[in-house]
């Protein structure tokens, strides 16, 4: 692997070392001329090109390298369709390339890994997965001056930092763990709750969030009880709650450890509902707890795959043969940003197009995508999932701490993607056109 | 109460397991004076061997306990060839080196046979099939499911058959003696490598039973879930005394019970609210309600090893050790 990841990180370094070249040369009144219309009389000379490394990192191994590939083959799916849209930056036809990295969900590693891509210079990075290593990280691309956008790490800390480097396109947990407490508060009335999280940065921020929301509405919270992300026997633990007698029981952590700790409480009698973060909110929860999975409810920051526009759905599907997971229509959207930024600022040059990035107004595969002062994404919604029949199905979208049913939702969706589809008819029309099919995909989702 | 009598069930079901893993660690120990941490890995191996046989057999048609069953005879073996082979290529060799050599050893077999599974079953966590129902019993409030009383009823069945082989055999008379003085077994006619090589196998078949069963038991398995386990077993086979077989015996069932009671008492007597002295000082800190706990329920993996360090500390030898802890 290492041997391998080397080569990969030296062309990285040589092909930028070519882009700089490229740079220093005049541009020639024959490239201008060159995507003019077919009136020129000699057939135009092949554009010269210009090669653009987006690093990504996500943990590829490890308990949730399924999570990895997905996030991965998100931003991939975004690459391969801006090659193939033939994106010209600076005159020059982009050929975008992707470094995926694995950061074994270790914040050790994800430095290490950041310094790596810092080091290849890459234009800009799509990740990290985990809220874990996306915090330690961070602060090596901000001071290398790389832009970085996570599609998936909800800590409110990441961006809390004040670098102008981090965006983020899903939601925060001080947005999914209010969104997931409201709706337990509103939904199942439970008057106590306990709370266990798996004692790393996402669960435990999570479960914070959880319960502030949860006392805020006046709910009994019992004594925090901890795990850690390898624990396997939950019984001690849920014995003890069980003697408590809660109504509902809120785990911040991942399905590994998640799938396991239903189990068990079903099997100790415990009838709480069981609520979850986005991390246990796949359907290999079904598989790890068999049966008990059943009725449990979860949060996702954003909104669910299967909602996402028709040219990502469709588009990863022929791609990879799968459906998405979790958070790759998210990676995918993290990817275009960087593209369509570089674009705007005609550079793939950090410093000239990272302003652009800032201020940017994109209508992705998720939505209408804008970041506040902070790299937050503006209005970000926050889906509730209730497992049945082994699967996790939408019941609620929650945006700005409004609740609507996912259906309303998207109707609404439809609407207001209705809206704009005379506006993002001209993008349609250019290289990209996320934004026509994200209208489509809308109407299409409720035709269904 | 019932969550107390619940607590005990739950440590009493991971005991049962903690002490079939502890018996190969002592049993080895015993013969060799050496500890073989690579015996957590044969539970693993075991467990992933399982795995592999039911998910084949899973759409067989064939009854859930004959699948089990089946999946259990094929790790049992499989993993007595790894138990040999482990002893063949990496003990044998070092016989006669220094104590640490063989130690460095073990190490080495365990990284080699976490990454072969690794390998193999890839690094995602399996969840394991549940072939056999779960039931649950009621004894007041408390529950206890038919795999637990499974687990610990083969765990028992195997540790008296254990104990028959050992006391009532001419192998086991044959081990004894290796234990004691293997030079001079030697002499009386006992083929000593044999019989270490046949302690190894006897150790590993266990391990693998007790892989079954963890697997079944949390329906997971994971390359890594040896490692922990492992370990804990030899924190209960010190706790026995080190080589001593009703020890290990004794060790695992108290050090499950020690746990699960310790994770499970732990965040209330730590509570520093609860104490007036401490609750007074903690001031507002402390209203209805409020909870300030010092030591939470993820010290539950702290206990095996506080009790290990409080066992080597007061009672080298361990609570029904004859041997002098120096030997360790």
């Amino acid at each position: 692997m290492q041997p391998r990841m080397n080569a990969i990180a030296l062309a990285a370094v040589a092909a930028l070392t070519l882009v700089a070249c490229g740079k220093e040369e005049p541009p020639k009144p024959a490239q201008q001329a060159a995507p003019a219309p077919a009136a020129a009389p000699a057939p135009p000379p092949p554009p010269p090109t210009i090669t653009v490394t987006i690093g990504h990192v996500a943990p590829m191994t490890g308990g949730i390298a399924h999570l990895g590939e997905d996030n991965a083959n998100g931003a991939r799916l975004a690459i391969e369709q801006a090659n193939a849209a033939k994106i010209s930056i600076d005159g020059k036809e982009a050929k975008f390339v992707i470094v995926a990295e694995d950061d074994q969900a270790d914040p050790k590693v994800g430095t290490t890994v950041a310094q790596k891509l810092v080091d290849a210079k890459v234009a800009g990075v799509v990740g990290h997965l985990n809220s874990g290593t996306s915090i330690p990280a961070s602060s090596i691309y901000s001071q290398a001056g790389i832009p970085v956008i996570s599609g998936s790490a909800t800590n409110p800390k990441l961006t809390e930092q004040g670098y102008k480097t981090q965006f983020r396109v899903v939601g925060r947990d001080d947005q999914q763990g209010p969104a997931i407490a409201s709706f337990l508060a509103a939904n199942n009335k439970p008057k106590v709750v306990a709370i266990v999280d798996d004692a790393t940065a996402y669960g435990e921020g999570l479960a914070n969030e959880v319960e502030k929301t949860l006392k805020a509405a006046g709910i009994k919270v019992l004594p925090r009880e901890k795990g850690t992300d390898k624990t396997t026997d939950f019984k001690a633990v849920l014995t003890k709650l069980k003697g408590r007698n809660p109504d509902a029981v809120f785990y911040g952590g991942m399905d590994a450890t998640g799938g396991p700790m239903l189990k068990q409480a079903r099997e100790l009698g415990i009838k709480a509902v069981f609520a979850f973060g986005d991390g246990a909110c796949t359907d290999k929860m079904a598989e790890l707890a068999g049966a008990a999975a059943e009725g449990l409810i979860c949060s996702q920051a954003g909104i669910p795959p299967q909602a996402a526009s028709k040219q990502f759905t469709d588009g990863f599907k022929t791609k990879f043969g799968k459906d998405p997971i979790l958070y790759s229509p998210f990676t995918y959207d993290a990817a275009w940003l960087l593209i369509e930024s570089m674009k705007k600022a005609n550079s793939p040059d950090p410093a000239k197009y990272l302003p652009e990035l800032a201020k940017i107004s994109h209508r992705g595969a998720t939505g209408l995508i804008e970041f506040d002062e902070k790299g937050d994404r503006k209005n970000a919604e926050i889906t509730i999932f209730a497992l049945k029949g082994g699967k996790v199905e939408p019941i609620a979208v929650v945006q700005g701490g409004q609740t609507m049913a996912y259906n309303d939702f998207l109707t609404k969706l439809a609407t207001s993607a209705g809206a704009v589809v005379q506006q993002v008819k001209d993008a349609a029309a250019s290289a990209t056109t996320a934004a026509g099919d994200a209208a489509k995909a809308a109407a299409d989702a409720v035709k269904k | 109460m019932d969550i107390f009598i619940q607590q005990v069930i739950n440590g009493l079901t991971l005991g049962a397991v903690y002490a079939v893993v502890a018996l190969g660690y002592t049993m080895v120990y015993g013969i060799i004076q050496l500890i073989n941490f690579a015996h957590g890995e044969v539970v693993m191996i075991g467990a992933m061997i399982a795995f592999s046989v039911v998910n084949l057999l899973a759409g067989s048609g064939l009854p859930p306990i004959v699948i089990v069953v089946l999946a259990t005879a094929c790790a049992v073996p499989l993993c007595m060839a790894v138990g040999y082979t482990m002893e063949r290529v990496a003990y044998r060799p070092l016989r006669n080196a220094p104590r640490l050599a063989p130690l460095i050893t073990a190490i080495g077999i365990s990284i080699i046979l976490q990454h072969l599974a690794l390998m193999i079953w890839s690094r995602n966590p399996l969840a394991f099939p549940q072939p056999v129902k779960s039931v649950s019993f009621h004894i007041g409030e408390a529950t206890i499911t038919n795999i637990q009383l499974g687990i610990i009823f083969i765990s028992v069945a195997m540790m008296a058959g254990l104990a028959w082989m050992i006391y009532r055999t001419r192998l086991g008379a044959a081990m004894r003696a290796t234990a004691q003085n293997a030079q001079v077994a030697g002499l009386m006619g006992i083929d000593s490598d044999r019989i270490i090589a046949l302690t190894f196998i006897i150790g590993a078949g266990l391990a693998a039973v007790a892989g079954v069963m963890v697997a079944t038991y949390y329906g997971i398995a994971h390359y890594t879930m040896g490692a922990n386990l492992g370990l804990k077993a030899f924190c209960a086979a010190v706790l026995g005394g080190i080589g001593n077989v009703p020890g290990a015996m004794l060790g695992g069932v108290v050090l499950g019970i020690v746990e699960a009671l310790g994770a499970g008492y732990i965040g209330d007597l730590t509570d520093l609210c609860r104490w007036p002295v401490v609750s007074g000082w903690l001031g507002e800190r402390c209203g209805p309600d409020q909870h300030f706990v010092l030591f939470g329920s993820n010290y539950q993996d702290v206990f095996a090893f506080m009790v290990l360090i409080a066992v080597l500390v007061f009672r080298p030898q361990g609570l029904l050790g004859e041997r002098v802890g120096d030997r360790a």
